[in-house]
């Protein structure tokens, strides 16, 4: 019965982080950082540890399989990386330590259920404890107007999509009298369920899940909330929940519904196309940092619904490696702006990073290698996640679709190459001050680093296990 | 006996009055209790599906929304304060600090 040991462990250690907030003094609150990446790590151990046992738990609520498994030591890594590299922002914006932490802890509690669930209420139970405990982290700059407005657009829109996913979860159960994925399979095939209330089902929870994972047509909060979140905060928005909310997507359309795989592929061809472009043009304007890597991020779904689209093994592996290495590479870049911005996130226009290359070459370099990696250079992990997606999508026969999602990758290769033309060849305007890099942010870059690479030079164990773990995908 | 589809109808009435007071209401606690009127349509549905059923997990799930829905009331109206205390306005077209 260790099915749900990771979830359980991070909300003691939630609690634990929330309640010793209250008892310790104001000199001490860092032990609250580490309290927190202990509850994190034994999580990522205790995942490890049911991954061992795996199976299903809780009546078949639970199922503990390579794909959970591989979600939960994602979205947790994220996590650790987010509270490493949130020590310093912490204290350099006075916020207070407690509540951040155990609203992160609480976050991959749900992000870790979405990810091994199996049934439809507890993968909206995970989906909402997720997302409550994201919205309080997105408004976590009270006094910022921004910060304000960023809370109040996640937390409606955000509700606003849980609603329709909600709505299509009851005519689910009303279609087929069940809410467990494998349950409702069975009913389908049998002929039992209703068709027309399938259908439209099936839009409401196509509808609510694209909100979460913010692919196009429902991307429209995704890049104030991102700019008006803390840094950190959109270093982990932009990667963890994300992640999670493509993990039930998949799991619940191929488990569930496929097959009507026909017509739902053709909603998320549209919303693939939709996202790629609208993310890469609309990014082409922008002066913010933030909000040209929100919405890069629109933009890097799409790539995702790409392999989604394909509906093969092959795909689902490709867009699960993809996520990975989105992840370490949009981790990086948000913490860089993070550090960068400075006390009151001052500067985070793209026009303050003028002369960087020269004035702090290391942090420069490792820019320059997150946002290589975005391109799609060759020998960084975006070069990998992107040609597994295609190449999914061309045996596929998705050809048309990989087209188009060529050139909109060079498209965005034109933002991203705008940075380091301002980085290493302009002149600084002002001299922006730097503090010199604290530990825990030193340490996040480093280690993304290392994964973007690591993912580009070796991506073969990643990818098999990916590919092992995307088993339940059916045979088109 | 009222039949099943009625009920669906009030419920699929219901959600849309939901949808449409979210997109047309400019007061942000209007829009708020239109997320409301949005789960409670669905609640509805997961009744009467019940009923249908002749199952009681329908009704259950009906208590984890609720219990869903207030935690995110709990949140929803603690954000909202916190605008309104730095704006002194409900009014969303007032929120305008990020622009294209």
């Amino acid at each position: 019965m260790d099915g749900l040991l990771p979830e359980i462990l991070l909300s003691v250690f939630g609690t634990l982080v929330m309640v010793s907030d209250a008892l310790t003094e104001e000199s001490h609150k860092d032990w609250l950082g580490v309290i927190s990446l202990v509850g994190i790590y034994s999580a990522v151990m205790a995942a490890l540890i049911s991954y061992v046992n795996r199976g299903t738990a809780f009546h078949g609520m639970i199922l503990v399989d390579g794909y959970a498994t591989f979600f939960r030591l994602l979205v947790f890594v994220i996590g650790f990386l987010t509270v490493l590299a949130s020590f310093s922002y912490l204290k350099r914006d006075g916020l207070p330590q407690g509540e951040y932490y155990a609203l992160i802890l609480f976050s991959l509690a749900g992000q870790g259920l979405m990810a091994a669930s199996s049934e439809l209420i507890m993968i909206f139970l995970g989906l909402e404890i997720s997302s409550i405990s994201t919205y309080i982290l997105a408004g976590f700059l009270r006094h910022d107007a921004k910060s304000n407005e960023s809370a109040l657009k996640y937390f409606f829109l955000g509700s606003f999509a849980t609603a329709f996913l909600l709505y299509g979860v009851a005519l689910i159960y009303g279609a087929t009298g069940s809410t467990r994925l494998d349950a409702i399979r069975l009913a389908i095939e049998k002929g039992e369920a209703g068709g027309k209330l399938l259908a439209v089902a099936t839009a409401l929870m196509f509808v609510g899940f694209a909100f979460k994972v913010s692919a196009a047509p429902f991307q429209i909060w995704t890049p104030d909330v991102y700019q008006g979140a803390p840094s950190p905060v959109t270093a982990f928005l932009s990667t963890g929940p994300k992640a999670a909310a493509f993990a039930i997507f998949m799991r619940v359309f191929f488990t569930a519904l496929p097959d009507s795989s026909e017509a739902w592929m053709w909603l998320l061809w549209i919303s693939a196309l939709l996202s790629m472009t609208i993310g890469n043009f609309a990014a082409l304007m922008q002066t913010n940092i933030k909000r040209l890597l929100a919405y890069s991020s629109i933009a890097h779904a799409g790539y995702v619904l790409v392999a989604f689209a394909s509906r093969t093994r092959i795909g689902a592996a490709a867009a699960m490696f993809y996520l990975a290495a989105y992840a370490f590479m949009n981790i990086g870049a948000f913490v860089v702006v993070s550090h960068y911005s400075s006390r009151g996130e001052r500067y985070v226009a793209i026009d303050d990073y003028a002369g960087l290359g020269h004035r702090y070459p290391f942090l420069a370099a490792l820019v320059t290698i997150y946002l290589l990696s975005l391109i799609g250079i060759p020998l960084t992990g975006g070069f990998f996640g992107k040609f597994y997606i295609f190449r999914a999508a061309v045996n596929a026969d998705l050809i048309w679709l990989t087209v188009l999602g060529l050139l909109n990758s060079t498209v965005a290769a034109y933002y991203y190459l705008r940075i380091l033309v301002v980085m290493y060849m302009q002149e600084p305007k002002e001299s922006t001050p730097l503090d010199p890099l604290p530990a825990g942010i030193a340490a996040t870059l480093v280690v993304s680093a290392a994964a973007v690479f690591y993912l580009g030079m070796f991506p073969g164990r990643v990818l098999e296990f990916a590919t092992q773990a995307a088993l339940f995908v059916p045979p088109r | 006996m009222v039949p099943l589809s009625w009920y669906l109808v009030l419920s699929a009435v219901l959600f849309g009055l939901g949808v449409a007071g979210f997109l047309f209401k400019r007061n942000i606690i209007t829009i708020f209790m239109s997320i409301e009127l949005m789960l409670n349509a669905v609640n509805l549905s997961f009744v009467a599906f019940s009923y249908y059923w002749r199952q009681i997990a329908g009704q259950i799930f009906v208590f984890f929304v609720i219990v869903v829905a207030a935690a995110e009331a709990a949140v929803g109206l603690a954000i909202i304060i916190v605008v309104f205390r730095n704006r002194q306005t409900l009014n969303v077209d007032d929120l305008e600090a990020m622009k294209f």
